[in-house]
């Protein structure tokens, strides 16, 4: 029925997927696509991974979120200890890192219970900050002065984890598991008189949001040589945010979109940085006012597709 | 119809907020198969009781059981699965989520594919959401909106949205249901459509339903019994013709739409 | 006695979290907003107040003015702007404007000035040592202190003894019901942003007076910090909003004390974590329940 008529697109989103990355392949080899173009292409791919894992949080499950860099600091110092002080095998980092973040996560998800909206925000936030002061205070892992780590991020591994993180964020969703995530944001009161553990699906939705969040760590740290606290502050969850906010709350291809488009942006304006966060932060009040379901609203790019097989209404929820 | 165990028995149950008791000293007794009304002026705690009900207040004093158990440490999810399902003053669906959707969440409890199967996408996912899709067809059909499927549940016109969360709570296929104000806003025509609906769902559902209304041709055309609330305690009960006499409720609503 | 010393510190520091955190909790209280921009005000404030003093050479009561009545400006300029629009819409679409307007203040100003830092003159105010009590309290402390209580003073007799004050409770309880009352909304709305910002524009002078040295992106840290005190005391609630930030102030200056100092930072986020866990409302706030 439609559930198998969705395993075709699912089918068909994986051929194009490793199309995509053959093409890419290609143009590496070749040269085209040079060292700049590459770590360009390495970053896009970690910020698809932190809008997805955020959208997760925020979009599909209605949780204000506002301190995702906390994870990803977390991901990012995990995996240097275990690659740089235990001389473990990269991969063993990343799933490490995950684990350990979604942990992390988890710890998050519980005051969540029983805060909402602005209070949740504020909170999350400040759990952002405390692990960020946290890392600055421990000498084990450089403090201000930060981490150096080896450069161990390669392109293809990042391509794979962005399909992974895809694959399973839009399987989550679309699954008994996800109306319940989504039935918790349309209303939560609700949800729970429909027999939805609501305690049990924040948390995780932190979780699974948190893992994701950690792995891109892994792949950020192994990717610049050296990692600071002071990356990891609020504006870079902030950015992650953004990502989300711009691509459309609810839309998986939306949070994509807008990290690919945003991470394109700022690699281009990086000699001016303050003049992108004032073009940034214009950009964002003018959404917010004129435009607040950002790009994508809560459609998917399938959307489009099942429009072509007769349908008839406008506004349909497909949830990718 | 009636059997010697009451299906909800609440006993002496009040909640209080600060200084402000919203509900005190309620009985109330439903058994098996009944339709029975709650109804009292605006204020009189009748929404409240819904929320003790379904456990999104604890009360303070007394207890509320379900086919003898007591659903005082439940929390609302547990007590949807125990068997009491609602509709909303406010109608609250999710209307982000289509009208099958909507339905489907509330299948969600039962279903036997976990997280990991839906992630990876085992057999297991598969059959279970090929069974939660034909369910709610079949469901939807029940009510008429399998035309519908697809739509936004936020695109429905009110009396189908109306219709939709009767639906959703039914769909949780419950032992007991309680509708808030479901003729809310609805003309006489819709209004008796929804009138056949009650009796016809608790025939073909074999429920109990305790019904808020402020509709009076609604409620003495379809309770069997009506609880009288004013000032969150019960001022009366019986059959809707001595409701209808009785001077203490007659004076709970002076001033308001009197009893036709 | 360096706990006595410690607790003046507190004092002083958390007078100025305290004429911050009025401004969020007021602002909170009545449009139910978390106006992310109040820390950049206070950054503004200090600014205007250093040319104040160092171009147009005013004494410290004139500039003090001065910053504050610029501040009430740019507050009114940026509610009407930025979240007036958004009055009815979603919870997060405000936070994020408002994180927004943060953005475009901070940066804005490095892109007009440049990010580097000023120095407040060490001599606008006189700095002696005073013994009281065999106490060492340094005059700058006690007047940061008196400035606030001062001000603090002011707001309550605005807010209970004025007729803005009046409307500005009523808005804040039900702001339909005021409007059929024949209150202004709008306006009362812009004159709660203009009180808040002018507070802290105050805070910003003072804080330049006390600690010398200010740069555009000095408000983040206050301004969270600020806001924790404001729910540390009850979101919405002025008198917690005064006793949060000197409570906040104190706590952070006794572990900087107890050599815990590079966490004084993250001190105010554990304490924010755990009011929110174990008492959300605050120290003044009522449980309320949400109705369903």
């Amino acid at each position: 029925m439609t559930t198998f008529k969705r395993a075709k697109g699912f089918w068909l989103s994986i051929l194009l997927s490793l199309i995509l990355f053959g093409v890419i392949q290609g143009l590496i080899s070749s040269g085209v696509l040079n060292a700049f173009y590459q770590n360009t292409l390495i970053l896009i791919g970690i910020n698809i991974i932190l809008a997805a894992s955020l959208h997760l949080i925020i979009g599909i499950t209605g949780q204000f979120s506002i301190g995702h860099a906390g994870f990803l600091a977390v991901g990012a110092y995990v995996s240097a200890i275990v690659t740089m002080k235990f001389e473990l095998p990269f991969i063993v980092a990343i799933i490490i890192a995950g684990i350990i973040a979604a942990l992390a996560g988890l710890l998050i998800g519980i005051p969540s219970l029983r805060l909402k909206g602005d209070y949740l925000a504020i909170a999350t936030l400040g759990f952002g900050e405390v692990v960020r002061i946290f890392f600055l205070n421990t000498e084990y892992v450089g403090g201000a002065s930060g981490m150096i780590v080896s450069h161990m991020t390669t392109w293809p591994l990042v391509f794979v984890a962005v399909l992974i993180t895809l694959v399973v964020i839009r399987n989550f969703t679309n699954s008994t598991h996800g109306r319940a995530c989504i039935s918790i944001r349309e209303d939560e009161t609700a949800a729970d008189s429909m027999g939805i553990n609501t305690t049990y699906y924040k948390v995780v939705a932190f979780g699974i949001g948190a893992f994701f969040a950690g792995i891109a760590g892994a792949l950020y740290s192994h990717n610049f040589y050296i990692i600071l606290p002071s990356s990891f502050g609020f504006l870079k969850s902030f950015d992650i945010l953004i990502f989300v906010v711009l691509g459309g709350l609810g839309s998986l291809s939306g949070s994509v979109l807008a990290a690919i488009l945003l991470t394109v942006v700022t690699t281009y304006l990086a000699d001016y940085p303050d003049t992108r966060m004032i073009i940034y932060s214009v950009v964002l009040i003018a959404m917010m006012i004129y435009r607040p379901q950002g790009l994508m609203g809560t459609k998917e790019f399938t959307s489009i597709f099942k429009r072509k097989g007769g349908a008839k209404h406008d506004d349909k929820q497909t949830i990718a | 119809m009636t059997t010697n165990k009451p299906l909800l028995k609440v006993d002496s149950v009040g909640i209080q907020f600060g200084g402000l008791k919203a509900v005190s000293n309620v009985d109330l007794e439903l058994y098996p198969g009944e339709l029975v009304g709650l109804i009292g002026p605006n204020g009189a705690g009748k929404t409240t009781f819904f929320n003790l009900l379904t456990g999104v207040y604890v009360p303070t004093e007394g207890t509320i059981s379900l086919d003898g158990k007591n659903l005082r440490k439940f929390p609302p999810y547990k007590i949807n699965q125990l068997g009491i399902s609602r509709t909303f003053q406010n109608i609250r669906l999710f209307g982000d989520l289509s009208v099958i959707d909507n339905v489907k969440v509330a299948y969600h409890s039962l279903a036997k594919h976990g997280i990991f199967s839906s992630i990876f996408r085992l057999p297991g996912y598969f059959i279970g959401e090929k069974q939660m899709d034909e369910k709610a067809i079949e469901f939807l059909k029940i009510f008429n909106l399998d035309q519908q499927k697809d739509e936004l549940a936020k695109n429905l016109p009110y009396g189908q949205q109306r219709r939709l969360e009767i639906a959703r709570a039914l769909a949780a296929n419950p032992k007991l249901l309680l509708l808030d104000e479901p003729a809310a806003g609805m003309n006489p025509q819709e209004t008796h459509e929804l009138m056949n609906l009650i009796s016809f769902i608790r025939d073909k559902f074999q429920l109990t339903v305790l019904l808020i209304e402020h509709d009076m041709q609604l409620v003495m055309g379809v309770c069997e019994r009506i609880y009288v609330l004013d000032h969150g305690q019960l001022i009366a009960n019986g059959q809707p013709e001595a409701i209808r006499n009785n001077p203490k409720v007659i004076e709970a609503y002076l001033g308001e739409e009197v009893l036709s | 006695m360096e706990i006595f010393q410690q607790l003046v510190n507190g004092l002083s520091l958390g007078s100025i979290y305290a004429l911050i955190a009025l401004g969020y909790t007021m602002v909170y209280g009545i449009v139910k907003l978390i106006n992310f921009a109040h820390g950049d005000v206070f950054m503004i404030g200090s600014f205007v107040g250093f040319y104040s003093i160092t171009i147009l050479e005013l004494s410290l009561i004139p500039a003090l003015l001065i910053s504050m009545a610029a501040c009430a400006l740019l507050g009114v300029i940026i509610e009407k702007i930025a979240y007036k629009p958004l009055r009815n819409a979603t919870r997060i679409a405000a936070l994020i404007t408002a994180i927004g307007v943060s953005l475009l203040i901070e940066y804005g100003f490095i892109y007009i000035r440049g990010a580097q830092s000023e120095a407040y003159p060490d001599n606008v105010v006189p700095s002696t040592n005073l013994d009281i009590f065999g106490v060492t309290i340094n005059s700058k402390a006690l007047l940061i202190f008196s400035i606030a209580i001062i001000l603090m003073i002011i707001l309550q007799v605005i807010v209970h003894k004025t007729m803005i004050g009046k409307a500005m409770r009523a808005v804040s309880h039900d702001a339909d019901a005021a409007r059929l009352m024949g209150i202004n909304v709008d306006n009362t709305i812009s004159a709660t942003f203009a009180i808040g910002s002018a507070l802290a524009g105050a805070a910003g002078v003072v804080f330049g007076i006390y600690y010398l040295k200010i740069e555009p992106l000095m408000g983040i840290m206050p301004g969270l910090k600020a806001f924790v005190a404001a729910v540390l005391g009850g979101i919405g609630i002025i008198p917690g909003a005064m006793v949060g930030g000197l409570l906040l102030g104190v706590i952070e200056s006794l572990v900087s004390a107890f050599g815990a100092s590079s966490w004084r930072d993250g001190v105010a986020f554990i304490v924010l974590i755990l009011i929110l866990i174990f008492r959300p409302q605050g120290l003044f706030g009522k449980n309320k329940k949400e109705k369903v």
